[in-house]
């Protein structure tokens, strides 16, 4: 008995090899699609392989793509926030008002981060204190939010904003690498460690996979999500300093709609919606895809209208294509 | 996977063949609020007559899906890509735009704005449909030419505080010596509301039973008047007139409440802003003072901060109101 007990059976930890594991994963898929849209675009027009044109086109997704890292975290974690548009008009007029309170530059970006850790503690308390459905709290204020600039603003804007602030959205690091392009790399960097080399990352995992089993496991289920939802307010924040620097203006109707695109790039990241998986790196080549996406067509003077059926018809089909085909292998093997 | 490729492969080997269609030709963007919304639409046909009549002209007809400046920036920069001769935009904040469009003009684009303007350093001028004094005068003229022997006529305004009302109430008030026989009986104010403006004329028609017009300087208004006069029986003894919008109205002009009003035409708007843009890329200078074509709209001589007016309100009557009436 004890011989028995002794001899260890061999239970491999993974069911395939890394190779073929990469190739089989949904980032390979990616970087396909963004190779494929990479080269349509160059042979399409001949002004896109221009670096300050493809410097130019970063702007179309690096602040939408911050909000997406603390989004991804959310929804791994099998939640959801809709608010984050709404928070990134309240924390600009927030920062215009400053302006005519006469605040400076650091002033100002405090004043922007403070208004978002308070949206994103607002929703936080919400969902993990009442214990309210983080989709229904979040569209509840994402109406709040807005309409608290719209009652601020009307049919006004704040201006006005000081030069040095502006650096944030129009300033270059060095040569064509913009300010937000830089961050946008700095966050993926630490949003990537965070989510899979801690066990904070790990934890926002196991909540999403199943959250009765990592509460008795000694998860504190409730304060890791009030944390996510901190890190969306800011990061909705820091998006809003950057398109705000960018813009020099602020009106209610910023950032419309940009809630679902945030949402499109997660899911285009290989997320999984209803939680528990996801990476960083995937969330950083479906921000690429849909940034190219985007200038490509802008460059074939596409309307928008056909950019947006176009990046549907993507989401979809790059999530259907998966699905059919272990389908139709399935079929064939039984 | 492959389905996709061949997708991709089709959409880029016609796109090619789009691009390499034109060559040799002056690009000239026209960037809209929005797109799908008929008054620029309009603007857009207008545009596309210049491109006809100057020939070498291609006009890009383009602005994001919502009316955001975002998505207005978005699609200057793609312009910005492709080094397109001329930006002519109605734009959706006056000061967001302004970093995007210096960068335009770093690089050599021409930069009109029109209908909405943006502010003076993002743009070397900017179109305005009409000029004050061209109100003023219009809304009057609207209701003499119907009124040859003169007689009294009301005016119905927006709000006491109305700024742009208020200006072209003064200006028919300065011009109002050169209409013989045209008494202003009396000004009220309805605030921009369908009832009170409705209460307000039914005040005027039994307090001046000699009345033979009322103006109406808003869109809101008009429409609530000739309501009122309709529905008080004296179609074809008061004519309603004023500023007003062709699909509001048309129903009050085939009635025969209001004979006919006056409104920016965006055909006229569009080709104008074309033809201007022409006329920079061909290296006419915009300052003050400077007069630029445009076509058969005349020119446009600018003003102290560059912006200029296009021509006088077009007038709408029942021979062409049902056909503008679809676009805006």
């Amino acid at each position: 008995m004890a011989e028995t007990q002794m001899v260890a059976r061999h239970i491999p930890d993974r069911l395939e090899g890394r190779g073929a594991r990469l190739v089989k994963s949904w980032e390979t898929l990616l970087v396909a699609v963004a190779l494929a849209i990479f080269l349509v675009n160059s042979f399409a027009s001949p002004y896109f392989l221009d670096p300050w044109n493809l410097s130019d086109a970063t702007f179309n997704f690096t602040e939408k793509a911050m909000i997406a890292f603390a989004m991804a975290l959310v929804i791994i974690s099998g939640e959801i926030d809709l608010s984050v548009a709404s928070i990134i008009a309240l924390t600009s007029t927030a920062m215009g008002y400053a302006v005519q309170l006469g605040f400076d530059t650091p002033a100002l970006v405090m004043v922007g981060l403070a208004t978002g850790l308070l949206c994103g503690a607002f929703n936080g308390l919400l969902v993990t204190g009442l214990g309210l459905p983080s989709i229904v709290v979040t569209i509840g204020t994402m109406s709040l939010f807005r309409g608290l600039s719209f009652v601020i603003l009307g049919d006004k804007a704040f201006t006005g904003y000081p030069e040095s602030f502006s650096w944030f959205g129009q300033g270059y690091v060095w040569w064509v690498f913009s300010f937000e392009l830089c961050l946008f790399v700095v966050l993926a960097v630490i949003y990537g460690v965070v989510l899979h080399r801690t066990s904070f990352g790990r934890t926002i995992y196991a909540i999403g996979n199943n959250q009765t089993a990592a509460l008795f496991s000694g998860v504190r289920v409730g304060r890791v999500k009030f944390v996510l939802f901190l890190l969306t307010g800011l990061m909705a924040a820091i998006a809003s300093i950057c398109l705000t620097a960018r813009l020099g203006s602020t009106r209610p109707s910023i950032a419309m709609g940009w809630e679902l695109e945030v949402v499109t790039m997660v899911v285009l990241g290989g997320v999984n919606i209803l939680g528990g998986s996801g990476t960083i790196p995937g969330v950083v080549l479906a921000a690429l895809i849909m940034g190219m996406v985007t200038f490509g067509f802008g460059l074939l003077n596409v309307p928008g209208i056909v950019m947006s059926i176009f990046i549907g018809l993507l989401l979809i089909s790059v999530i259907a294509l998966p699905i059919l085909y272990r389908r139709f292998r399935g079929r064939r093997s039984h | 996977m492959k389905i996709l490729k061949t997708l991709l492969v089709t959409a880029a080997v016609s796109v090619a063949m789009m691009a390499t269609a034109q060559a040799e030709t002056k690009k000239i963007a026209l960037v809209v609020k929005a797109l799908g919304i008929g008054f620029f639409e309009a603007a857009n046909k207008g545009a596309q007559e210049a491109a006809k009549e100057l020939g070498d002209v291609e006009v890009i007809y383009t602005g994001p899906t919502t009316t955001t400046a975002e998505g207005q920036i978005e699609v200057i920069n793609s312009l910005i890509a492709q080094k397109v001769d001329a930006i002519a935009v109605s734009a959706n904040d006056t000061n967001a735009l302004v970093p995007a469009l210096k960068k335009a003009m770093d690089r050599g684009i021409k930069v009109i704005s029109w209908d909405s303007g943006v502010a003076p350093e993002g743009r070397s001028m900017h179109l305005n449909p009409s000029s004050n004094p061209l109100i003023g005068n219009m809304i009057i003229k609207l209701a003499a030419d119907n009124l040859p022997d003169g007689g009294d006529v009301a005016v119905l305004s927006a709000t006491a505080t109305s700024t742009n009302q208020n200006v072209w109430i003064e200006e028919m008030t300065k011009v109002l010596p050169n209409y013989k026989g045209i008494n202003v009986v009396a000004t009220v104010y309805g605030d921009d509301l369908a009832d009170k403006s409705y209460r307000e004329t039914q005040g005027l028609i039994q307090s001046h039973p000699n009345l033979k017009a009322i103006i109406a300087p808003t869109s809101v208004g008009i429409v609530a008047a000739a309501q009122a006069v309709t529905d008080a029986g004296k179609v074809g003894q008061i004519n309603v007139t004023g500023l007003g919008l062709p699909s509001e109205m048309a129903g009050h002009v085939k009635s025969g409440a209001s004979k006919s009003f006056a409104i920016w035409n965006p055909i006229d708007l569009g080709y104008s802003a074309t033809m201007i843009a022409y006329d920079l890329i061909g290296g006419a200078e915009a300052k003050p003072g400077a007069e630029l074509k445009m076509g058969r709209m005349g020119t446009v001589k600018l003003d102290d901060k560059n912006e200029g007016a296009m021509a006088d309100p077009f007038i709408y009557d029942a021979k062409n109101v049902e056909e503008f009436a679809k676009i805006f």
